[in-house]
Formats: C-alpha cells, sequence, structure tokens
C-alpha cells in the first residue's frame, strides 16, 4: 500500500519516531494536564498503531536508509529487515494498549512531573525503535544508551523515595555493565578494520575464538538487559519502583530488545555459530526460568512477583534460543525454525500478557494505594472489570489453553520432543531433562498466577480501611487493547505463524509456514498432522459449547431455587478475613520445598517473649554470592588507590617522573 | 471428517457422561467388599447422590462472585471434554487433531487453575487451604504426567493420542523399559490428581487433612452435583488414559464397526480390572501427611524423567 506512493515502510517507521520525538517535545510545552493526557498519549498510540501496520510490509522486503546525522564521515545506518520488522510490529502493538492506558493513569499526576514524564516516555518509545532499526554499532549504542537513560528517568518518576531511587542506580549500573560488555562485543565482532557497520561485521571472518568472545559478550551485555541470571537483580528492584505503565513497557517491550540483540549477533552478525553456544544457552535459560518462578512464588509485593515472573519468561525464551542454535548447527533447520518460531512466539506473548498485567496493577495501584498482596483481596466485587481482564492475562501467563501463553510452551515442548537424533549424544541426553524442567517451570507458572489472582481479587479484603473502585475509561480500554491482543494470538496461531516465517526464513533458512497450515487454519500443525496438531479455536468453542449445554440443561431440568447465606466453612461460626491464606501462606509450601534455593531467613519467637512477633524474609542467595563480593573487592581496590593520594607535592610529582620513565623505556 | 467418525464422537461423548459415575461406584463397592462392608446401595450409588444434590436448593454464600458460580460449569466441560478425547473404542475421533495430549494436560491445568480459584473466592480458612495444596499437588503432577505421556509420544513419534494408541496397539507386543517407569509414575500421578488415598482421601471431611473437599466445602446443591460429576469424570479420563497407554490392545480401528462390540466387552472389563485394583490400593495404604505429598509427588516426576531418559538411551 506504501509502493504505490513511492513511500517505503521504512520511512513511516522514521516518521512515526520523529513524531513521537515531537509530542515529547510538546509536552514540555503545554501547560496543562488535561491536554497531555488526553491528547499527547492517545497522540502516541495513534502513531503506535501507525508503526505496527508498516512493519508488517517490512517483514518481507528490505529497506536501507543512511541518515545524514552523527558525525562527519560516520552517519547513522538504518535497515529494516524481517528480524527488526518482527520486533518492531511488537513494538508497536503492544504501546498501543500502554500509552492508551498512560492517558489515564498520569492524569492526577503534578504538571512539573508530567511534562519530564511526557517527554522520557516517548524518547523511550522512539530510541527502542531505533534499536530495532539501527545497522552499525554507533547507531546502536546511541539509541541503546538512550533507551537506558529514558528508562532510568522513567523508573525514578517517584524519586522522593530512597527506595526508588537506590532500584534506579541499581538499573543504570547493571544497563551500563552490560552496554560496556555489548560494545566490547561490537569491538570484537567487527574485526579491526575500522568499519563498524553492520554490513563489514557480517563479513568479517572470525576465528571459532574470537567468535565466541563476541557471542558471550554480548550474551552477558543484552542478558543484563534482559535479566538472564546472573545479572537479574535490577530487575525486581526497578520493576516495582517504576509507575505501571512504564514496568509493563519496560517488561513487555523492553526486555524483548535484548532478545532483539542477541538473535541479531548470533544469528545474523556472526557468520559461524557453534553448538556449545546454544547448549550454554539452553542450559542458562532453564536455570533463570526455574529461579525466576520459584522467587516470583514466594513474593508478596505483586509488582515483584510479576517482575520475577518476567525474568522466567524470558528464561523461555532463551531456552528456544538455545534450542535454536543447537538445531541449527546439527543441520536440522526445520527445527530449528520450530524452536525458534516458539521463541518469537512467546516474546511476543510475554508483551502482551505481561503488559497487561503490569497494567492491572496499575489500576489496583491506583484504586487502593496498596502494593502489598497481604493488604488486598476480595477485588472482584469492587473492580469487576479491572477482575475480568486480569483473569484473562492471569491464565493466558499459567500457559493454558485456549490462550496465548500455551501456543508458545506447546511449541517449545514439540521442538524438545522432536529433538532425538541429535549427533552430540549428551545433548541427546540432557533434552529430556531440560524438557521436564521446561515443564515444571510451567506448571510452577500455574501456582504463581493462582497465588497473584487469588489473593488480589478473590476472599474477604484483608484491610478493611482499602476503599476501591473500578478503573477509568481510559484504562480500560488499554487494558481492552491487551486482552483483545491475548485472546487473538491464543486462538490464531497460524496466522501469527505465517508472518513469523520471514523472521525464521531469514536466521535459520526455514520456515514452519508451509506445514503449519497444512489442515487449514484452524489446525496449527508444525512438522506433519499425524505428528502433533493442536486447535486453539476449536479447544475454546468446544469448552463454551459445553459450558453453555450444560448451563441450558441445568436451567431446563432443574427449579433453579437459589439462596444466599453465610459462608459454610465446616459450620465453623468466626470467620474474619485474617482466616484466609495470605500471599506468605500461599506460597510457603514453595518456600519449605526449595529451602535450599531460596536463602530464608527466619526470626521465631521464644515461648516467654511477652509480643511475640514472626519475621521471614526471602532473600536471593546470587545477591551474596556474586555482588557483595565484588561490591567489597571494589571498596578495597579503592581503598589501596586512595592510598596513593595523600596530598604530598613531592609525591605527585615522582608520580609523574616515574610515569614518564615508564613511557620512555616502553616508546623505546 | 466423515459422518460416521462424527457419529461415533457423539456415542463417545454420551457414554462418557452417563458411565462415569458407574465407575465411581463400582471403585466404592469394590472397596466395600475389600474392607468386609456390604456398601452403601451398590454401583448405582453416585448417580442417586447426583439426582439427590440436583433436588436440593443451592445455597451460595454471601460474597460468592460471578467466578464461583461459574467454574462448575467450566470444570464440567473440561472434564467432559478431556474424557470424551480418550481413544477408548475407536481410533477416528474427529476432535482428536485439535487437542493432542500437550493439550489434553492443559485442560487439566485449566480445570485445576479455575477449581482453586472458585476456592479462593468465598475467603474462608478452608477454602484456601485446599487451593494451596490443590496447586501443590498439581505443580509436580502436571510435570509428570507431560513426561509419561512424552515418554509415550517419543515411542510413537507424535503428540496425538490417536497415532499414539494407534502406534503402541499395533506393534509387536514388545517391553519397553521406558513404559514400565512410566507406567509407576502414571499409577501415582493418577492417585494423586484424583484425591484418592494415599494423596487424598475422597471421603473424608475430617478438615486437617482434606484437599479436593476443602475447596468445594462452598458448593451445594447443582453446584457441588455437576462438581460431583466432573470428578468422575475426571477419574473416567485418566483411567482410558493408562488403559490407552499402557494395554491399548483391542481397540477398534478406524471405521472398523465390526471391531466396536469387542471393543466394548474389552474395555469394561480393563474398567473392571483397574478400579479395583484401585479400590485395593485405597485398601492397604493409609493417607500421607501433607508434607509427605510433595516427596511422594516428586518420586512420580522424577521415575517419569528417568522412563523419558530411559527411551533416550536404550530406545532410540
Amino acid at each position: 500500500m506504501f509502493a504505490s506512493l513511492d513511500i517505503l515502510p521504512i520511512d513511516v517507521i522514521l516518521g512515526v519516531v520523529v513524531f513521537w520525538l515531537v509530542l515529547g517535545m510538546s509536552g514540555l510545552v503545554l501547560r496543562n494536564a488535561r491536554q497531555i493526557t488526553q491528547f499527547i498519549f492517545p497522540l502516541g498510540a495513534l502513531g503506535s498503531l501507525v508503526l505496527a501496520i508498516a512493519a508488517l510490509p517490512g517483514l518481507s522486503e528490505v529497506n536501507i536508509a543512511i541518515l545524514p546525522l552523527g558525525l562527519p564521515d560516520l552517519p547513522f545506518h538504518l535497515r529494516l529487515d524481517a528480524l527488526s520488522a518482527f520486533f518492531l510490529l511488537l513494538l508497536g502493538a503492544a504501546s498501543i494498549g500502554i500509552s492508551l492506558f498512560s492517558a489515564g493513569y498520569f492524569r492526577h499526576m503534578k504538571m512539573v512531573e508530567l511534562g519530564p514524564l511526557c517527554l522520557e516516555y516517548h524518547l523511550f518509545l522512539a530510541s527502542m525503535a531505533l534499536v530495532f532499526l539501527a545497522d552499525d554499532a554507533y547507531m546502536f549504542m546511541v539509541a541503546w544508551e538512550a533507551m537506558a537513560l529514558s528508562s532510568y528517568f522513567l523508573v525514578t518518576t517517584d524519586h522522593d523515595q530512597p527506595e526508588v531511587r537506590r532500584a534506579g542506580f541499581l538499573y543504570l549500573l547493571i544497563a551500563h555493565v552490560g552496554a560496556i560488555a555489548i560494545l566490547m562485543s561490537f569491538g570484537v565482532m567487527h574485526g579491526g578494520h575500522g568499519d563498524y557497520s553492520f554490513a563489514s561485521m557480517r563479513e568479517a571472518n572470525l576465528s571459532n575464538f574470537w567468535a565466541s568472545v563476541a557471542f558471550f559478550l554480548a550474551l552477558f551485555g543484552f542478558g543484563a538487559k534482559a535479566g538472564l541470571l546472573p545479572v537479574h537483580v535490577w530487575l525486581p528492584e526497578a520493576h516495582p519502583a517504576a509507575p505501571s505503565p512504564v514496568s509493563a513497557m519496560m517488561s513487555g517491550i523492553m526486555l524483548k530488545t535484548a532478545i532483539y540483540g542477541i538473535l541479531r549477533v548470533s544469528f545474523d552478525l556472526l557468520g559461524t555459530q557453534l553448538w556449545w553456544w546454544g547448549a550454554f544457552a539452553l542450559a542458562l535459560g532453564l536455570v533463570t526460568a526455574l529461579f525466576g518462578v520459584i522467587f516470583a512464588a514466594v513474593q508478596v509485593d505483586m509488582k515483584r512477583l510479576l517482575a520475577y515472573s518476567s525474568i522466567e519468561n524470558i528464561g523461555i525464551i532463551m531456552v528456544g534460543i538455545g534450542l535454536t542454535i543447537i538445531f541449527h548447527t546439527s543441520g536440522k533447520e526445520a527445527l530449528a525454525a520450530l524452536s525458534l518460531t516458539a521463541a518469537l512466539y512467546h516474546a511476543i506473548n510475554h508483551a502482551f500478557m505481561k503488559g497487561l498485567l503490569f497494567l492491572g496493577t496499575g489500576s489496583i495501584l491506583h484504586a487502593t494505594g496498596e502494593r502489598h498482596l497481604g493488604k488486598l483481596g476480595g477485588l472482584i466485587h469492587k473492580m469487576p472489570k479491572v477482575a475480568l481482564f486480569m483473569l484473562i492475562g492471569s491464565l493466558a501467563l499459567a500457559g493454558l489453553p485456549p490462550l496465548n501463553g500455551f501456543v508458545s510452551e506447546w511449541l517449545m515442548l514439540q521442538a524438545f520432543l522432536l529433538s532425538p537424533g541429535l549427533p552430540q549424544p549428551y545433548i541427546n541426553m540432557l533434552v529430556p531433562i531440560a524438557a521436564a524442567a521446561l515443564a515444571l517451570a510451567a506448571a510452577l507458572a500455574a501456582f504463581v498466577m493462582v497465588k497473584f489472582y487469588g489473593v488480589i481479587f478473590l476472599g474477604q479484603p484483608r484491610d478493611a480501611g482499602i476503599t476501591a473502585h473500578d478503573a477509568g475509561l481510559w484504562e480500560r480500554i488499554g487494558m481492552l487493547c491487551m486482552v483483545l491482543g491475548c485472546i487473538a494470538l491464543g486462538l490464531f496461531p497460524t496466522f501469527v505463524i505465517l508472518h513469523l516465517d520471514f523472521v525464521t526464513n531469514m536466521l535459520v533458512q526455514s520456515s514452519l509456514g508451509s506445514s503449519a497450515v497444512q489442515s487449514g487454519w484452524l489446525l496449527l500443525t508444525p512438522i506433519q498432522a499425524e505428528r502433533a496438531s493442536y486447535g486453539p479455536l476449536i479447544l475454546m468453542s468446544i469448552i463454551v459449547i459445553g459450558v453453555l449445554l450444560t448451563m441450558l440443561t441445568v436451567k431446563r431440568f432443574y427449579h433453579g431455587r437459589l439462596r444466599r447465606g453465610p459462608a459454610w466453612d465446616c459450620g465453623f461460626p468466626e470467620q474474619s478475613a485474617r482466616m484466609q491464606d495470605t500471599a506468605e501462606g500461599f506460597g510457603q509450601p514453595i518456600r519449605q520445598i526449595f529451602e535450599w534455593f531460596v536463602g530464608v531467613v527466619r526470626k521465631a519467637p521464644t515461648p516467654f517473649d511477652k509480643h511475640p512477633h514472626f519475621h521471614s524474609e526471602i532473600h536471593d542467595r546470587l545477591w551474596h554470592l556474586i555482588y557483595v563480593p565484588i561490591k567489597r573487592a571494589n571498596d578495597m581496590i579503592g581503598y589501596q588507590i586512595g592510598k596513593l593520594q595523600h596530598g604530598r607535592i613531592h609525591a605527585y610529582l615522582l608520580y609523574s617522573f616515574v610515569t614518564l620513565l615508564a613511557l620512555l623505556a616502553f616508546v623505546q | 471428517m466423515s459422518f460416521s467418525a462424527i457419529f461415533l464422537q457423539l456415542i463417545q461423548n454420551l457414554l462418557v457422561l452417563l458411565a462415569a459415575p458407574l465407575l465411581l461406584g463400582w471403585v466404592n463397592q469394590c472397596r466395600a467388599w475389600m474392607q468386609g462392608r456390604r456398601g452403601a446401595g451398590g454401583v448405582l450409588q453416585p448417580y442417586r447422590n447426583l439426582i439427590k444434590l440436583f433436588h436440593k436448593d443451592a445455597v451460595l454464600a454471601n460474597n460468592a462472585s460471578p467466578l464461583f458460580r461459574v467454574t462448575p460449569y467450566i470444570l464440567f466441560a473440561c472434564m467432559w471434554l478431556a474424557a470424551a478425547l480418550v481413544p477408548v473404542l475407536a481410533t477416528n475421533l474427529p476432535l482428536s487433531p485439535a487437542v493432542d495430549v500437550i493439550a489434553l494436560v492443559g485442560i487439566f491445568a485449566l480445570a485445576r487453575v479455575f477449581i482453586a480459584l472458585a476456592a479462593m473466592d468465598i475467603g474462608t480458612a478452608f477454602g484456601s487451604l485446599g487451593a494451596r495444596r490443590e496447586m501443590l499437588v498439581g505443580f509436580l503432577a502436571e510435570p509428570a504426567l507431560l513426561m509419561v505421556l512424552f515418554t509415550a509420544s517419543t515411542i510413537s513419534h507424535s503428540t496425538s493420542l490417536i497415532t499414539i494408541v494407534e502406534t503402541l496397539a499395533h506393534k509387536q507386543f514388545m517391553l519397553y523399559p521406558s513404559m514400565a517407569f512410566a507406567a509407576v509414575a502414571f499409577l501415582m500421578i493418577l492417585l494423586a490428581e484424583n484425591a484418592r488415598v494415599p494423596v487424598d482421601n475422597p471421603s473424608t471431611h475430617l478438615e486437617l487433612t482434606m484437599i479436593h473437599e476443602a475447596m468445594i466445602l462452598e458448593y451445594s446443591a447443582r453446584h457441588l452435583a455437576l462438581i460431583e460429576w466432573a470428578s468422575t469424570l475426571k477419574l473416567l479420563a485418566y483411567m482410558t488414559i493408562g488403559i490407552a497407554l499402557f494395554v491399548p490392545y483391542g481397540i477398534a480401528e478406524a471405521g472398523n464397526w465390526g471391531g466396536l462390540p469387542l471393543a466394548v466387552l474389552l474395555l469394561t472389563l480393563k474398567l473392571l480390572l483397574g478400579g479395583a485394583g484401585l479400590a485395593l490400593i485405597e485398601t492397604v495404604s493409609a493417607k500421607m501427611r501433607i508434607f509427605r505429598v510433595p516427596e511422594f509427588m516428586g518420586t512420580a516426576f522424577l521415575l517419569a524423567v528417568l522412563g523419558l531418559l530411559t527411551h533416550f538411551l536404550l530406545e532410540v
């Protein structure tokens, strides 16, 4: 549709980027909070929609653009190919709902904060789009840093609270450690001829050793952004600190920029791949997934719980990527396409479901002012619409049919099932164990979601002082967009996979498309119809028909008498809200089973305490194993270096003299 | 998809719906015999219970939400679908391509999540206790069941139940060591998932040991009837999955109407034997402490993984 006007998709996308920047700037100029929330954010959502539509034709064609910006002789190279287009599509589609939600969410903010926030928000969107478009290391790093900084400012919106400042600093620190690793990875990949464009990196012929160095640097650097172990610690701090739409954007979309980076480096820029990279990524993904879900099960803060769940989902995506590398290097292209499709599908699923849940927590925060699960409860009566949306999001995240989370898990398990016959015997043996671990993580996700939804929305209110009201119109529209995304991705997987084909064709030179739709669009058949098939729409309609049929039959033959009364509860007369499970109580079995894993610190009262008080805390052991020693070493080195500086001028002259001598010796 | 296949599917749908309470009655009657009792009402007692429940007035707790009211129907529909999907008589069910074994496990999980959420809805102590325990059993039982099904899937190179059954039924009789592991694991999962002794006791209302019963305490009348019926459907589904995986012999092939009477006869025999076996297990074992349950389920999970590993190591 753009061809007739002679406008390339990349031009439209750049137009949207400029549009977002202008919107952000106008937030600074406008003097009315109503104007910003009622016009700027919905216009931003319109930009997202245009971006998503423009990215669709971008899947099947390659556009290149060179911007005459940047440094002299170093223009910005941009390129829109299938991989970029897929992630731009994800960005556009998922941010529509988030921007619409923001229009309602930020309504009550003070003008002083709203202007800069509007700028940061749209700068964040624009920089993510540029990350996906960048075709040289320079452009990429500029966009990457703009993304990190704008999101840092968004995270620290409530900077008057010390823990928010602390979370923001931790985020900034790890983001920059990661950025350095990415920069070094680009340094290795460009092969020493001074041209940092991606095109020349694709040409560079690296030895296996240097390719591995580049891969692992990139894995570490992008892992720091994605929340892979052990650089995940910022995620559970920054996500609760940020305003909810920002959490949704970071968890739903920004984490995917890291997935994009890993895919771009390992499949596109590096010409070679080694199978043990895949094995490493697979193991790392599994450990991350299990870690994330176990910690999610024991959390008591609703946004922190979702943050750990994001770590889990990133782990699952990494499992898919690792499996793809293993298959790709073993020459099993069809299977590589299957597992890559599963990973990409999970990436876009996660954008919608986690975005939806974070938006929902925003509405709850708005209505109740409470993030602690121990004070919520019974919100389904006060916020029925939000409760319905969140139910769909929770079921999707729990990986239940017929919603979208199940589709990607199904594809991933299929990839595992088809893996016998790999050339490496050890991998062959590890595959069943990996499949078991993945299944365990998926089942635990259901536990986490029952806890999340049950404690927030069901039961009786745990704190009588909390009042709540349903979400406003903008917030509901925003969430509805995400819900529709979840349902559509769940019920029509064949259409989605047809579009993912362009990406798999580009990265692993194979695709599912032709076989995926061989039995019609109703049935998803990744390899062959007799091997595996799944028809979510059929499944859904049968369950719905079953429910309706049962209801009608019961209505027809049953007298329909119904009365209300107090709860039975085995005849126990005294019932109070405090007798229900708390969030800690619900997670207690998991804490008990995985006690060796989740460092629990308990303070139990003695029998003689006048005011008995029980206290237990969950600790991330990795924090003590890795971060505390690094901090100590850093302090110690700083202290030792500090000794050099004691303010005596002759000592400084001596330093200069010694340096001069050393340099002279070096030059000689 | 031929007309006869749809007809067969409808027959199976109706058959499982009507026969499921009978299986429970048979298990209960066997258990009574083994424990030296006469048994209450014979094998037809579950039907009488259902009729009685359908006649009663429903009582809802004051703060029950719509989720609480709709859950029995969702549960019933899920279990009905699950039981109707397993190829028990013949192997050409038109619904089967839409739901493979992974989706089947997903349907069980969907039902579990809904009943656990409904249990938390009223906000009583027992409800959330039951929900927590059910999810605890579930998070280990679900991957274990998946691993059992994966073992069968890798043997038959398919996750479609029909292909699995056809492969296993028509292969030369051959002892798969992996399937032996899987069978033990499956038995343990069956006991746990259907709230049987030693994991749970279906006939207790002794508060502190309940799992399933604790979740449905607040339900009455038609809602309770639907849940009870769904439980019998679940038991039937699990039994037939076990039969389909481990003793599929005698199933009627696609379009083979002549083989159907023999298939019905054999299936009835297998279910009678299976039900008696279940009653025997329940009679000779005692209920475990709740904190032994994760160990029990963990054992099942490990056995299932071991089965899959055995297959990858020895049989590929």
